[in-house]
């Protein structure tokens, strides 16, 4: 048992050996850390902005995207970011706060983005899944739907489903399920 | 052959003496062979110091390795496992009957195995790892794990490495770590456990298990508009009930996965869902093995593992033979085609953020403005930081982006380091020019703090 020690006691020239002393002082977790580096590395377009509740808490923040182009263009949808200690093995759990209709998100709030869930890897980082809701925005995709109706909508009448989410974007009903109000109120 | 022979079924045994049943052991024990180490001893008192030596396993490898122990030599051994005795493991789990239905794991086996081995005290938690603190951990000499997630191996590498004060070598504790489940595609019974492993961490000295967390398969998970629209397996059924009906229908305030009456609510999602889509095959354990990400392993493997880890224990306890660690520290074992073993040393990270950069003492006047105290950091040749951005535990100092929290965190900067942080306290700096490296520093006041009047 003693040779662990010694082992110790050998590293103790090397440069890092002043390391890891004394008190046990509650230290920053592994995910705090890589969420903060993520956080400052963060490339923003303007279309979007980050809303922290509490600056001490970088695990949980809301994004706001305001999609400047496409059929969602003119909205303002929020993004609850919750990330656990767990991150980066874990991606960070992602909910739209308005019902919207959309074939990719629930009216849950629910995200079907691949990086968010089959394909998230630990080398991922917050920027990449920006990009994916980004994205999402610009081209709302059919073949992996969560809601369904909406998928079917997009697919048979591309032109009937713009109306329809510009109808959902405005807090109107849509086959029979009534929205949230979107559409940015002028500030 | 004049030793005593191990005999099974119904041959009679000799009558032994006493203490027969160590008689093989102390042959390795007491005598120095080509892979003992240097400072090797055989005298009674050094063969003795494994009668003190305290153990402590954890989790899943159970029966297995207690038993192990018992049998090896340790003489006090104490185990730790949250769940109760369930019908569908008395199988496999031979230290418990049916009439142990509902009790205590750790309890259970402990009285067993005590009963059996005759001398050895065995002390069981029934509770969570993460019930215990640091204290708790610090009376063990070796921690061996058989824990059956990410996050509880994640949870406990820390926590010994933050054990780990080079002022006292009683709180470097060996790690010993053995799993059967990265083997499997997580949900998916389709190929059973055949692989396993056992790896061996000397806290900050050799590659801990955040630094080999990219050796853990990812969780394959389905796509979550698989699981909305068209379930194809009984896991997809349990998963939507787990993910989507659950959140819809809040049945119970929060999800408790140790919880019968949440499972028993999940499966019964799950089994009509999958009638619905007639798919057969949701059970109730198979919910509660989904629900719970538990991989199930073939009994053997399992035991093979158990006994890899109790013999690296018994070896760096005795020092008779060089066990995994210093070199080699991560032996592999596959099934799955024929038989294949592969052992190697896996290299410790420089920037693992458990390990990696453990914190460095940094003298600092803490009547320094948070400002003042970023530029000299811009002067220290080993960090030279363009853009950094700093935390403490609870707090985040300073951030240079996003705008939010770049402005919410400005006022940080008039403030003094006194204000801000005590002294001891622990701070982080992350930069995007030290590319996934970060810094850390433990705060030492060179002066004292006056503050603001
Ligand atoms: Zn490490």
């Amino acid at each position: 048992m003693l040779k662990i020690w010694n082992m110790k006691q050998k590293q103790q020239s090397d440069a890092n050996a002043d390391a890891a002393a004394g008190n046990k002082k509650k230290k920053v977790t592994a995910a705090q850390l890589r969420v903060q580096k993520d956080l400052s590395e963060l490339e923003l377009p303007r279309t979007m902005k980050t809303i922290f509740k509490d600056p001490d808490d970088v695990l949980n923040f809301e994004l706001t995207i305001e999609p400047d182009e496409g059929m969602y263009k003119g909205g303002q949808f929020h993004f609850t970011f919750e990330i656990s200690q767990e991150f980066p093995h874990q991606a960070p759990k992602v909910l739209c706060k308005e019902k919207i209709y959309h074939p990719n998100i629930d009216l849950q709030g629910k995200v079907c983005l691949n990086i968010l869930r089959e394909d998230w890897k630990p080398v991922l980082n917050i920027q990449a899944v920006i990009v994916g809701l980004q994205f999402l925005f610009l081209e709302p995709n059919a073949s992996d739907p969560l809601n369904k109706e909406a998928a079917e909508d997009l697919r048979s009448n591309r032109e009937g489903f713009k109306r329809n989410v510009r109808q959902s974007m405005g807090g109107g009903i849509v086959r029979n399920e009534a929205f949230d109000k979107v559409f940015k109120t002028r500030d | 052959m004049s030793q005593p022979v191990m005999v099974a079924g119904t041959i009679p045994v000799p009558a032994l003496e006493p203490d027969s049943r160590w008689t093989y052991l102390d042959n390795v024990r007491r005598n120095t062979g080509p892979y003992t180490s240097e400072e090797f001893d055989t005298s009674d008192e050094a063969v003795s110091t494994m009668d003190r030596l305290k153990v402590l396993g954890a989790g899943g490898l159970g029966c297995e390795l207690l038993k192990d122990l018992a049998l090896s030599g340790f003489k006090d051994i104490h185990v730790i496992d949250m769940d109760t005795i369930d019908v569908s493991n008395l199988n496999r789990q031979f230290l418990f009957r049916h009439s142990d239905v509902g009790k205590s794991k750790a309890e259970v086996a402990a009285r067993f195995v005590e009963k059996r081995v005759k001398g050895v005290s065995i002390t069981p938690h029934n509770c969570k790892i993460q019930d215990k603190d640091e204290d708790f951990y610090m009376q063990f000499n070796i921690v061996i794990c058989g824990l059956d997630s990410i996050e509880a191996r994640r949870w406990m590498n820390s926590t010994l490495i933050n054990l780990a004060d080079p002022e006292n070598p009683e709180s470097y504790k060996p790690l010993i770590d053995g799993g059967t489940e990265d083997c499997q595609i997580a949900g998916l019974s389709t190929q059973l456990g055949f692989k396993g492993q056992s790896r061996v961490v000397f806290p900050t000295i050799t590659s801990c298990l955040e630094c080999q967390l990219d050796m853990h398969a990812p969780r394959q998970a389905v796509p979550l508009c698989t699981l909305a629209t068209i379930p194809r397996q009984p896991e997809h059924c349990i998963e939507w009930a787990h993910i989507i009906a659950w959140e819809q229908e809040q049945p119970f305030p929060k999800l408790d996965n140790d919880d019968p009456e949440h499972i028993t609510w999940l499966y019964k999602k799950a089994l009509a869902r999958a009638e619905e889509f007639k798919i057969s095959g949701v059970t109730y354990s198979l919910t509660q093995g989904v629900v719970k990400n538990i991989i199930p392993a073939i009994a053997s493997t399992n035991a093979i593992i158990a006994a890899s880890c109790c013999n690296e224990a018994f070896k760096i306890a005795t020092q008779t033979n060089p066990s995994l660690g210093f070199e080699e520290n991560y032996m592999m074992y596959s099934g799955n085609d024929s038989i294949y073993t592969y052992t190697f040393k896996h290299e410790k990270k420089d920037d693992c953020p458990v390990c990696g950069q453990l914190a460095r003492d940094l003298e600092v006047d803490p009547n320094f403005t948070l400002q003042e105290f970023i530029e000299s950091l811009a002067e220290r040749a080993e960090a030279q930081l363009k853009k950094p951005s700093i935390r403490a535990e609870s707090h985040t100092l300073y951030m240079q982006s996003p705008v939010s929290l770049e402005e919410m965190t400005r006022p940080n900067l008039k403030k003094k380091i006194g204000e801000l942080v005590g002294n001891g306290d622990e701070i982080a700096i992350t930069d995007p020019s030290l590319g996934t490296v970060n810094f850390k520093y433990k705060l030492k006041f060179f002066k004292e703090y006056r503050a603001a009047v």
